[in-house]
């Protein structure tokens, strides 16, 4: 197997505080891996490790192979981007969707910024009128657009997924999720998906870790979780709730 | 009739332009009955709610046809009178307790004070009170609670205080707006099973606005579904599988479902002609 992402012992502590206690995976390149579980259970303090975005853990995380350490390189962000839940807060309120997209470029001073602008607009299917806009003259999923054209611009192997479609309509999330589906196939990436949605993840992601309280208590494939096969007691309560919540005539539980 | 609103209008002026948010809804409540009202963002769902309540910002020009609560015609209410219906005999519970909460008072300080509003004891009746309705929303440690700051409860825990507040004077009508959005899904259920057991138990009318379809059909007797301020349709929440307008049919379907793998998900294709007005 290919490896692009490998984690072990993965532990996160603030202060006296363990919120992560010891956490493996791993993930095959081109592959989707999701991290499911309600708030609190460190999920997205996972993958925020896994971005760099969060100095306070210890174990190991390596990308093809490659260990890496509290502080990351500039090449390592040519390699591994990261869309956060909210478009309305992860993008500038002062810029144009030009600035924003052309940040990256203009830091690692990469040419054809032009050009490169407008490629990654037409790949997440925006219109190029939208790159003189500001990001409040948006809908939220064109915003959501444009963090993940934002991600893209950088030429990634791997895009970190924090609950990429939770702040939108269920219309808008199909969307996005077509399109993060689209995009993978297309050019080759390896996600990390982190969302409390059990039917969004196993929509795009073919293995999945199931997290409560720091730790990872379940990984499973897809298909085993849709034949029944979860075994740990959380994956199937959130397994029958995802159900029960799906189905429109049968009562709650 | 508990609600009556017919021809409901909401609309905003700027720029010399006028737009209307809200577009001839039409919404009856019998009491005890459950409506819930679904729509995406923008659909205008919150606001029909808001102007139920006459919660709405000063530039905003309602108009109706009829727009009555227990036969009273709110659109002639002024503030003051308005002031005695709103929390007193409609309650609202607002989608995320971080922010509809006081963060420096005390959870039993709000919903006493929210108590003693509407009724007249002592402030240590109103504390008894307060405890009492902890009680009813089924918190496990109801004394604790009431002595906590809302930052220090989880957002479930929030919740129900939010619950218990609007409960103290005893409303007729209980308005949640996404009252569960905020929360995990197992904390969903939960507290949309208590809403409506106090709900069944007190002899309530609800409606509850949320943008999750199947949910709402759990927890309903009808629902109406909005969409850019019209309303597409209203149907039985039990016929809700049936549903026939494209509308509600593709918010059903867009949705990742576990015991259905798909390759792609179907994208709502909207119509503009769901948006045109009949004239009657």
């Amino acid at each position: 197997m290919n490896t692009m992402i490998d984690v072990a012992g993965l532990r996160i502590a603030f202060g006296a505080s363990e919120v992560v206690k010891g956490v493996d995976f791993n993930v095959a390149r081109g592959a989707c891996f999701g991290i499911v579980g309600e708030s609190g259970s460190g999920k997205s303090t996972v993958l925020r490790a896994l971005a760099g975005l969060n100095r306070d853990w210890s174990g190991r995380i390596a990308f093809e192979g490659t260990p890496v350490g509290l502080k990351r390189s500039g090449a390592f962000y040519t390699k591994v981007q990261m869309v956060f839940q909210d478009p309305f807060g992860s993008l500038h309120p002062a810029q144009t969707i030009d600035r924003i997209l052309s940040e990256f470029l203009l830091v690692n001073r990469t040419g054809d910024i032009d050009g490169r602008v407008n490629r990654a607009l037409a790949e997440v299917a925006l219109p190029p009128s939208v790159r003189f806009r500001f990001p409040h003259q948006l809908s939220g999923g064109q915003r959501q657009r444009v963090a993940i054209a934002r991600a893209l611009i950088a030429e990634p192997e791997v895009l970190l997924l924090d609950e990429p479609t939770s702040a939108l309509d269920v219309s808008v999330q199909a969307e996005v999720l077509n399109l993060l589906a689209d995009l993978r196939r297309r050019l080759g990436l390896t996600y990390v998906m982190v969302s409390h949605n059990l039917a969004v993840i196993a929509h795009l992601c073919e293995h999945m870790g199931v997290m409560q309280h720091g730790e990872m208590v379940e990984q499973l494939s897809t298909r085993t979780l849709r034949e029944g096969g979860a075994t740990h007691p959380h994956t199937r309560d959130l397994a029958a709730l995802s159900l029960s919540l799906e189905t429109v005539d049968a009562p709650a539980v | 009739m508990l609600v009556d609103i017919q021809d409901l209008r909401i609309a905003f002026e700027g720029n010399g332009k006028r737009f209307e948010a809200v577009r001839g809804v039409n919404l009856s409540l019998a009491p005890r009955e459950k409506l819930g009202i679904v729509g995406e963002s923008g659909s205008g769902k919150s606001l029909t709610a808001r102007a139920m309540m006459k919660l709405l910002p000063p530039q905003a020009i309602i108009s109706a046809t009829r727009m009555q609560f227990d036969g009273v015609d709110l659109l002639t209410r002024s503030e003051r009178q308005m002031r005695r219906i709103r929390g007193g005999r409609m309650g609202f519970v607002l989608q995320d307790p971080k922010y509809s909460l006081n963060p420096v008072k005390t959870i039993g300080t709000q919903i006493a004070e929210s108590w003693r509003a509407h009724n007249t004891g002592s402030r240590k009746m109103a504390r008894e009170a307060a405890l009492d309705l902890l009680e009813q929303v089924m918190i496990r440690n109801p004394a604790k609670v009431l002595d906590a700051y809302p930052h220090e409860v989880s957002g479930g825990m929030g919740q129900r205080a939010m619950i218990a507040m609007m409960l103290a004077p005893d409303p007729d009508l209980l308005i949640a707006d996404e009252p569960t959005s905020a929360l995990d899904a197992s904390v969903q259920a939960e507290i949309l099973r208590l809403i409506d057991a106090l709900v069944e138990r007190r002899n309530m009318g609800l409606i509850l606005i949320s943008h999750d379809l199947p949910l709402v059909s759990h927890f309903c007797d009808r629902v109406s579904v909005m969409y850019m301020g019209r309303q597409m349709e209203e149907i039985a929440a039990a016929d809700l599988a049936q549903a026939r307008h494209p509308y509600t049919r593709g918010l059903l379907n867009c949705m990742p479902a576990l015991n259905q793998p798909r390759e792609t998900l179907p994208v709502l294709a909207r119509d503009a002609a769901w948006l045109e007005e009949t004239p009657l």
